[in-house]
Order: structure tokens, then sequence, then C-alpha cells
């Protein structure tokens, strides 16, 4: 077997036919509804940002508490948002991804041995 | 001011003995950890490179940080802050949110479907050699770029910091630099290496903490009032340091040259080599996420702080004087730490600084030597069959003492770049190389060879193409008070590629490439590891198997 396979016994198995079964299916579907449209949203919030930044400079130096303008403010919800999705993600992966990917692993080593 | 600083050429009350004291003090330490770490250590290739998937994501999460925030981060980005305000704050936002690339895309799936380096990704289901190839060419010319920035940076350093003006000292002490670098990797592998990241991430989260709440108190913890004075420090053009648009807001083609920056520094992070290797030193998909998590709060903060430390060092120390320093933007930070806490706190950051650039430095070596000996000599040169197992790690040791070695005389050639500017470099190549194909493979199904090789060639050849002729290399007007170009070469101009930074063009080009490569070829993935790569990338099946014996 080559180098890349991190075990080696595994070759022997229909993964076609792991690939297509429901709880697998779901698992990616579910995997993908999220992590496209979430990298869609802060992708979309960042290039906001930095086109902002570039071509409506006067609107971010309105100064908005003190010496602290837009500009800064914007930045730093970056920071924030982050943070969020940061979040949201442990707590969407702990609770629909990490049962799901554990019982299919669990099916697919247990048939192995 | 201005005057005795260049005069002394170090940064007045510095003291180069103190410095080198506190500085040898870390490397004797670090030096006894990587021992002490290296005594369990097997000669086995899984224990030199990823320390045998054995740290947890909490520690991996730290020494992430630790390879991540460069000299770069902490010198670069307080210096384009201090000098240009506002446009060197957007090197901290594209620095962090780029993380998220990494956690929702990248981190797991491919920790569960390599080994030890990108190649073994990309090797998964589609032509093993080319494709490795591929992958190892793009891995060292990133890490070339990258260790070109660090390096560079300590040559500054040494300038600002021991007080040594020739370019003869200065090139030693790179040296000595670059060969503590290559003990670290020898004798500690990546387990060594590791400790060393996470030693160091510690100290400059808590260097730059200390700094920070230093800062904001004596301004009475109010943060506008360290912009106002930033603003006054700024004289004329000190109003300008708040707003967008003081560095890149001058005419249509900077302005595009910042959107283009923005793209690199947000895509590149994903497609870093050594960040990406470190994904393998935790044992599951889990683990991998987590260090994500802890590598996205720690270098968050962190870049909070340096937003502070930047104005606070535009504050403080005021810009012209940190032009007129040796090492110009990048001595802001130590500048502000000695105005701060004099000789000692300079000495204590200082030492930080040293501890960064050979803590990334080693990372940066290690990944390009596992890249080499796995990817290009075990799998392209013997194809996949050494009779030894100690022979890969041999090759990888070899290599890392050669990489060492051209790092240092790199750095000894860049010295004195503005380094955050190098780092972004080594970013749009690796958002062009690498992360197009990383994003295929892992969710593209119909992603073959072909796509993969133009897609990395393409957009490798692309970027460093756009590079060599662009003004970053020759061509940038003289300045007239120093009498030079900002350019790399001096007196040559054979630019005609507008823009400092190629992101813009590179980056789309390269998934481009890869999906008309992939679209015309009539090359046909092999439907069984496709689908053996699509179950194991999302389950973590036989990664999870293998570190329970």
């Amino acid at each position: 077997m080559s180098t890349t396979d991190p075990s080696p016994a595994a070759g022997t198995r229909d993964w076609q036919a792991i690939e297509v079964e429901p709880d697998f299916q779901e698992l990616r579907r579910r995997l993908r509804s999220f992590v496209f449209p979430v990298t869609g949203l802060f992708l979309g919030w960042y290039v906001l940002y930095v086109l902002l930044a570039t071509y409506a400079a006067p609107f971010m130096s309105i100064k908005v508490l003190g010496n602290i303008n837009l500009g800064l403010l914007l930045g730093l919800l970056q920071f924030v948002s982050t943070f969020a999705i940061t979040a949201w993600y442990v707590k969407f992966a702990d609770r629909r991804l990490d049962p799901l990917s554990s019982k299919i692993r669990q099916e697919i080593q247990g048939v192995d041995k | 001011m201005i005057t005795t600083v260049l005069a002394q050429g170090g940064v007045e009350g510095s003291d180069p003995i103190l410095n080198i004291t506190i500085f040898g003090l870390f490397v004797v330490i670090t030096l006894g950890i990587v021992i002490y770490v290296s005594r369990r250590a097997t000669s086995s290739a899984s224990d030199f490179y990823t320390a045998g998937g054995g740290f947890s994501g909490p520690q991996n999460g730290v020494a992430i940080s630790g390879d991540y925030l460069s000299a770069a981060s902490f010198l670069g980005i307080a210096g384009a802050i201090a000098l240009n305000g506002y446009d060197g704050f957007l090197y901290s936002i594209g620095f962090l949110v780029a993380w998220l690339v990494a956690l929702l895309l990248v981190a797991e799936l491919l920790r569960n479907t390599g080994k030890y380096t990108m190649g073994d990704v990309l090797a998964f289901r589609m032509r093993h050699r080319p494709v490795r190839a591929a992958a190892a060419t793009s891995t060292l010319a990133v890490s070339f770029f990258y260790l070109l920035a660090q390096m560079a940076g300590a040559g500054g350093l040494v300038a600002l910091l021991l007080n040594i003006t020739d370019g003869f000292g200065q090139s030693v002490v790179i040296a000595i630099v670059g060969a503590v670098m290559i003990a670290y990797v020898l004798i500690g592998g990546m387990r060594g290496t590791t400790w060393v990241q996470i030693i160091k991430a510690v100290l400059l989260i808590a260097g730059a903490g200390v700094m920070t709440i230093w800062v904001l108190a004596l301004y009475g913890f109010n943060f506008s009032a360290v912009l106002a004075d930033a603003v006054r420090a700024g004289g004329e053009t000190g109003e300008a340091l708040l707003n967008p648009g003081k560095q890149y807001g001058a005419t249509a083609i900077t302005q595009l040259d910042f959107l283009s920056l923005g793209l690199a520094l947000v895509l590149g992070t994903a497609g870093l080599p050594h960040i990406l290797m470190r994904f393998y030193t935790v044992p599951t998909a889990k683990e991998a996420r987590r260090s994500v998590v802890w590598a996205i709060w720690l270098i968050g903060l962190f870049y909070v702080f340096t937003l502070v430390l930047g104005y606070g060092a535009g504050a403080m120390v005021g810009p012209d004087e940190i032009r007129a320093a040796p090492g110009g933007a990048n001595s802001a930070a130590p500048l502000l730490a000695y105005e701060l806490g004099g000789t000692v706190l300079l000495g204590i950051i200082a030492a930080v600084a040293f501890a960064t650039i050979l803590a990334v430095v080693a990372g940066l070596t290690i990944t390009a030597s596992a890249s080499f000996a796995h990817d290009i000599y075990a799998n392209v040169i013997k194809k996949g069959e050494l009779t030894d197992p100690d022979e890969e790690v041999k090759i990888a040791r070899i290599t890392a003492i050669v990489i060492g070695v051209v790092a240092i005389a790199g750095g000894i050639l860049a010295n004195g770049q503005n380094i955050a500017f190098l780092v972004a470099l080594a970013f749009a190549v690796a958002a062009s190389a690498n992360l197009p194909t990383i994003l295929y493979s892992l969710f593209w199904k119909r992603f073959n060879t072909t796509g993969a090789l133009w897609s990395i060639y393409g957009g490798l050849g692309t970027t460093v193409l756009l590079i060599v002729f662009s003004p970053v290399v020759s061509g940038k007007p003289v300045n007239p008070a120093t009498g030079k170009s900002a350019s790399m070469l001096q007196g040559v101009d054979f630019s005609w590629f507008p823009l400092d930074n190629p992101g813009i063009v590179s980056i789309p080009l390269s998934f481009l490439l890869g999906y008309i490569g992939t679209v015309l070829s009539k090359d046909v993935p092999n439907a069984d590891k496709v689908a053996e790569m699509s179950v194991r990338s999302l389950t973590g099946v036989g990664v999870e198997k293998s570190v329970a014996h």
C-alpha cells in the first residue's frame, strides 16, 4: 500500500457503499450546509470591510467615541465576529457533527475487526 | 534625539550585554527542554515530523499561535500601525479572520486524510509522484519567502539591540541565530520545536499583554487618549493615522494594492505549510478543531494588544524617531518597551522578539525538510520503496541543515526589508499555490491530477513572476531623504506589474486553472479512492484507530 494510507489494513472496505449510506450522506449535508454559507458570510463581511476602508475613507473616518472612529470600531467588530463564529461552529460540531461521525466510524471499524 | 540615535547606531539606553544575557538564558533553557522532551523520542519519521501525533488540542493551539505570531506580527504590525496608523491595522484583521477558513474548511478534514505533509492529502486520490513533487515545490517556495521575512527581521533586530552596525557583525549574529535553530530541529524534531513554540507563545503574549496594560494605564485606560496623543506626536500628518488610506489611499493603484493585500492575508493562512503540518501533531480531528479554537482566541487577543502597542509607540516614541532608528518601522515595539520600562524591559522584549524569530524559523525548517524528505526523496525519487525506515529521517535532518544555511544567507541578503510586507508576499504565494488545490481536493470529487498541477504550478509561477516584475523588486522612486529606493534592487527598473502584492490576480487565476485543468483533462480519479477520501475526511476512520495502539 502507499505511504499515504494512515492504516494499510483499511484497503479492503467498500468505500463507495459506505459513501452512499444515509448516515454518511446526512453527515456530509450537515457539514456542508454549515461551513459553505458561513464561509460566504464571513468572507463577504471581510471584503465589505476592506472595500469600505479602501473606497469610503471619509465614512470610516467618522468619529464615534472620542478619537475612535467607525473604521476602528468595524475593525474590532471583525474580531468579535471571528470569535462568535468560532464559538458557534464548535457548538454546532459538538452537537450535530461529532455524534454522527463517531457513530459511522464505529460502524465501519466494528465491521472490520 | 534623532541624531544621537543615528550616531549610536543602536537604541539609546539599550544595553547589549543585558540583551545578549537574557536571550542566551532563553536559548539555554529552551535547549534544555528540547533535550529533555526528546529523550523519549524514537528515530521514526512519525516522531520526527509530528511528534507521533501526541500533543493535545490546547497544547497544539498554543504552539500554533507560537508558529503563527512571527516577528512580522509583533515588530512588523506594531511598526506599521505606529507609522501608517489605520492601514497597518488591516494586517491584524486579515491575519485573524483567515483562521476561520482553516477552522471551517481545512483543519479537521486535513487531519483525517494526511499523515505528515500537504503532499499526503493530494496523493490520496491522485497520481502520487507528480502531485507530491508539485506540493513539495510550493511548500519549499512558501517556506523560503517566509524564512526570508523572519531572517530579515533578525538582521534589523541585531542592529537595533546589540548595537552592531557593521554588516559583518550582523551577519555573524544572524548565523548564530540560524545555528541555534538548526540545533533545535536536529535534536528535538517536531516534539522539541513544538515546545519551543509553546514557551515562546506564552512569553510573547504575556510580554505584549504587560506592555499593553502599561500603555493603557499611563493614559488612564482611555484608548481614545492614546489615539489623541499619537495624532499629536504625528505632527502635520498625525490626524491621518486614525483614518484609512494613509499608506494605501494615494492613487487607484495603491487602493487596488490594499485590496490585493487584504485578499492574500485572508486566504493565505490555510495554505501555509508550516501551519498545515501542525494539524498532524494532534491525534484526532476533534483535537485539531480544539487547536484552532485555542489559536484563534490567543491570536485575536494578541492582535488587540498590537493595536494598542502600535498607536502607543506612535504616541510615546513618535514616528520621526521610529523612522530614524536602525530597523525603521520594525523597531517601534522595542523602542516603546524602552520608553516604558527602560533597559530591562527593552532587553526582555528584545529576547522575546529573537525567540519569536527562532521558533518560527524552526517550524518552517522542519516543515520544509519534511516535505523534501517525505514527498520528494521517499516518494518521488525512491518511489515509496525505502527499505530502511530511518533513511527518510536522515534525509530530513540533512535537509534541515541545508535549509538553515539557506535561511542564514537569505537573512543576510534581505536585511532591512519591512517584514510584515515580506510575510504578506509569502501569504500571497500560499493562497495562490496551495489553497485552491487543498480546497478542491477536499470538496470536489471530480478534481484530478491535471487540475492540481495546473493550479499549483500556475499559481506559484504567476505569483513569483508578478513579484519579480513588481515595484517590490525594482523601480520604486528614490527617497530623497535616504538616497535609496524602497525596492530590493537599487538603480535598475524592470517592473511592469503595478501592484506590490499579486494576490488579486494570482489567487483567482489559480482557482480558475485548477478548474480548467480538471475539466479539460480526460483523467478520471479512481472512484473508490475518491469515496474513501470522502468518508475518511469526515469520519476519521483509520486515523483514530492508528493512534490507539
